[in-house]
């Protein structure tokens, strides 16, 4: 076993990304995920590394993709409002095949909504991005040490896939302490001769872009990169089973929420409810495969921090076969393991 | 046989899709020529802007990245961050660096970004089809301000090298123009040298270059030559309006 | 002597190099567009044309080449001061 340090989620996964080799990070303050910007600011400069304070997410998230298409691992952090800002960059990142990591503290939203945490973000992470066909990996962790694990996974799936990855997380997850232990550290990057490096009059010049003003020639490319999509549905979907062997009813919920679901399960067992869990790890894609054991349920109930996004795609991967219900709060109300409970009852018909 | 003259290096073989007479040609052959004689094309890394020159990534012979509309700034900031020892530059509108952008502008500049600004100010937008820019000249007719631009509704224009030179960041300031060959040949002494300034780690570079957009004014390109000298001088005076570069720097 | 040479493909017949030339070698080819649909830029008075490249310099377009052929005094004065 490895050294076990005490971290605030935030700074975990300031952390987790340096030792990913992220040496290239481009941030703006918003609460809930300020403690990423501030843990770079202290740690960039002692490696050699560059943190920037940008004048407004927009340019992050730009300064991101120049750092990219320069062939570094660079990353920038925000929260929901500020995820909005950057999209129109991410949109560009997707359309030129660059690499990179988003990360979304999310808190309750429309509008500045509120700082408290939130997983109403799901619809934007998963379908809008920005404009235009594409998507970005979505990975969802629900405990601080999963936000470690998943730091270098984001980075490798980015190059490998030359897409951006975001880690979906919740103020919750950035702001409480748990402890984490880091892996070594180790990591491949990706060679990248499509890099703007200099051509230093070796080889043709090297052009990142994402205009394509021949119709048939844009559409080719997106083609292209959705083969790709298609080979990641296959290869790269990740989901957590608990308790499904014998279940007769199916709890769903990915990041914070499942853990609050998972209380619930547990307690449901202990009233000889047969009840399992499926959490979803990456929500692009979907782990459509994991979820076709809940076609055999007689109910399926997803629990999340919103009014109810992901449970859109529970109910297309479950294709009509058992009913799917929803329990939720929104606006940064998390709900209790009671009323997921209570939730659960209801759905297996005891009172 | 000796040549006189003949295309740079510093461009790739592609013909541009300018419209005739604009002079983005003779700022994007200044660019390259000065690239090519700097010796520093291996090592240069140009970005794009949305707007007239949004494919200068196919004209530029190095290597060349597209950005989003006013982002060029942030782009440049955060290749250079990771390649410091190459040349980066941004080629861009006065719709995108004045308007759209100018938050970017603005703070590459007062970082002291080392990253070189070459911007092309038309008075106009060229891309859309000729509506009014963030430089458009009090009393100009363009699309969108059809009777004239009123200062009461559409307010000032901006004097990008004026303001910039407001900042500490910024190490090298000049505003030139292509309208004839005396004055071609001063922009691209500008250019160079800002490049010069780059290359000697001194901080952020612009040259704002006037230039003519004739489709878009209605005027002959020849008839443009003479509305840049005529009516935009005046609003916009050439010089230099700042130079750290004889300053110690970093 | 010098001569002007232009790439009748590359010109977009936007008659700048007629108007700069000090010496009117240059004109507009009324006659034969090219393959843009253009009317290109010709030397039609080639003997007067004293190398000073100025056409080649307000060619936004990069299609004019001038160059000096041996045998003449002036052939010692190469490359224009731009290009210095």
């Amino acid at each position: 076993m490895g050294k076990k340090f005490l971290m605030k989620g935030n700074e975990a996964l300031a952390e987790a990304a340096i030792r990913a080799g992220c040496r290239h990070f481009f941030g703006y303050p918003i609460t809930p995920q300020t403690e990423v910007a501030a843990y770079m600011a202290k740690q960039m400069p002692k490696i050699g590394g560059t943190y920037l304070q940008a004048e407004s997410e927009v340019a992050a998230i730009n300064m991101v993709l120049g750092a990219a298409a320069a062939g570094a691992r660079a990353m920038t952090s925000s929260s929901s409002p500020g995820i909005s800002l950057k999209t129109e960059g991410i949109s560009y990142i997707i359309g030129s095949d660059l690499p990179c990591v988003i990360v979304n503290v999310m808190r309750g939203g429309p509008g500045l909504g509120g700082i408290q945490p939130s997983q109403s973000d799901y619809w934007q992470a998963t379908r809008a991005l920005g404009h235009g066909d594409g998507h970005a990996l979505v990975l969802a962790p629900s405990s601080i040490q999963e936000i470690v694990d998943l730091m270098g996974k984001a980075f490798d799936l980015a190059e490998e896939y030359r897409m951006p990855a975001m880690i979906l997380a919740d103020g919750m997850l950035g702001q409480m302490m748990e402890p984490v232990e880091f892996s070594k550290g180790e990591y491949q990057e990706h060679q990248k001769p499509w890099a703007l490096t200099g051509h230093k009059n070796k080889r043709p010049p090297n052009i990142v872009n994402s205009l394509y003003l021949n119709p048939s020639e844009l559409e080719q490319t997106i083609l292209d990169r959705f083969d790709r999509y298609r080979l990641i549905e296959e290869k790269e979907t990740m989901a957590e089973s608990f308790l499904m062997e014998g279940a007769e009813y199916g709890v769903t919920a990915y990041g914070i929420a499942a853990r609050v679901a998972k209380t619930a399960v547990l307690a449901a067992r202990e009233e000889g409810i047969k009840v399992g869990l499926i959490r979803p790890i990456t929500l692009w894609p979907f782990p459509k495969t994991e979820f076709a054991a809940f076609q055999e349920l007689c109910g399926v109930l997803c629990v999340e921090l919103s009014m109810g996004q992901m449970v859109e795609d529970v109910r297309l991967a479950v294709n009509g076969r058992c009913p799917v219900e929803f329990v939720g709060h929104t606006g940064g109300v998390v709900p209790t393991p009671d009323e997921v409970l209570g939730a659960i009852r209801k759905m297996a018909g005891v009172s | 046989m000796s040549v006189v003259f003949e295309k740079t290096k510093g461009l790739t073989d592609k013909e541009t899709h300018y419209c005739p007479g604009c002079t983005h040609g003779i700022i994007h052959r200044l660019v390259g020529e000065s690239l090519e004689e700097l010796g520093i094309l291996g090592d240069s890394i140009g970005v794009a802007p949305v707007g007239c020159a949004v494919m200068a990534y196919d004209y530029f012979n190095c290597d060349m990245v597209e950005a989003p509309h006013g982002r060029a700034p942030a782009v440049a900031t955060g290749i250079k961050r990771v390649h410091p020892s190459c040349i980066v530059f941004t080629y861009q509108g006065d719709g995108d660096l004045a308007a759209i952008g100018t938050a970017e502008t603005v703070h590459a500049a007062t970082r002291g970004e080392n990253i070189t600004i070459i911007f092309v100010n038309n008075a106009i937008y060229g891309m859309t089809g000729g509506q009014m820019a963030p430089t458009t000249l009090p009393g100009q007719v363009t699309q969108t301000t059809p009777y004239g631009r009123d200062t009461a509704i559409a307010g000032y224009p901006i004097r990008v090298c004026e303001m910039l030179s407001t900042l500490d960041g910024v190490a090298f300031a000049e505003r030139v123009a292509v309208h004839d060959v005396p004055h071609i040949k001063k922009a691209k002494a500008a250019i160079k040298k800002a490049f010069q300034t780059q290359i000697a780690k001194k901080g952020f570079s612009i040259v704002e270059v006037l230039s003519t957009c004739p489709t878009n004014w209605g005027l002959t390109p020849v008839e443009a030559l003479s509305w840049l000298k005529d009516q935009m001088i005046p609003y916009y005076p050439l010089g230099n309006f700042l130079d750290r570069t004889g300053e110690a720097g970093e | 002597m010098p001569k002007v040479i232009i790439d009748p493909d590359r010109c977009k017949g936007c008659g700048l190099c007629v108007y700069s030339c000090p010496k009117k070698v240059l004109e507009l080819n009324q006659k034969n567009l090219n393959k843009k649909g253009y009317m290109p830029s010709k030397p039609v008075h080639p003997e007067k044309c004293i190398g000073c490249a100025i056409c080649a310099m307000i060619c936004p377009d990069c299609a004019i080449t001038v160059i000096r052929e041996k045998g003449r005094e002036n052939d010692g004065k190469k490359v224009s001061d731009e290009r210095k």
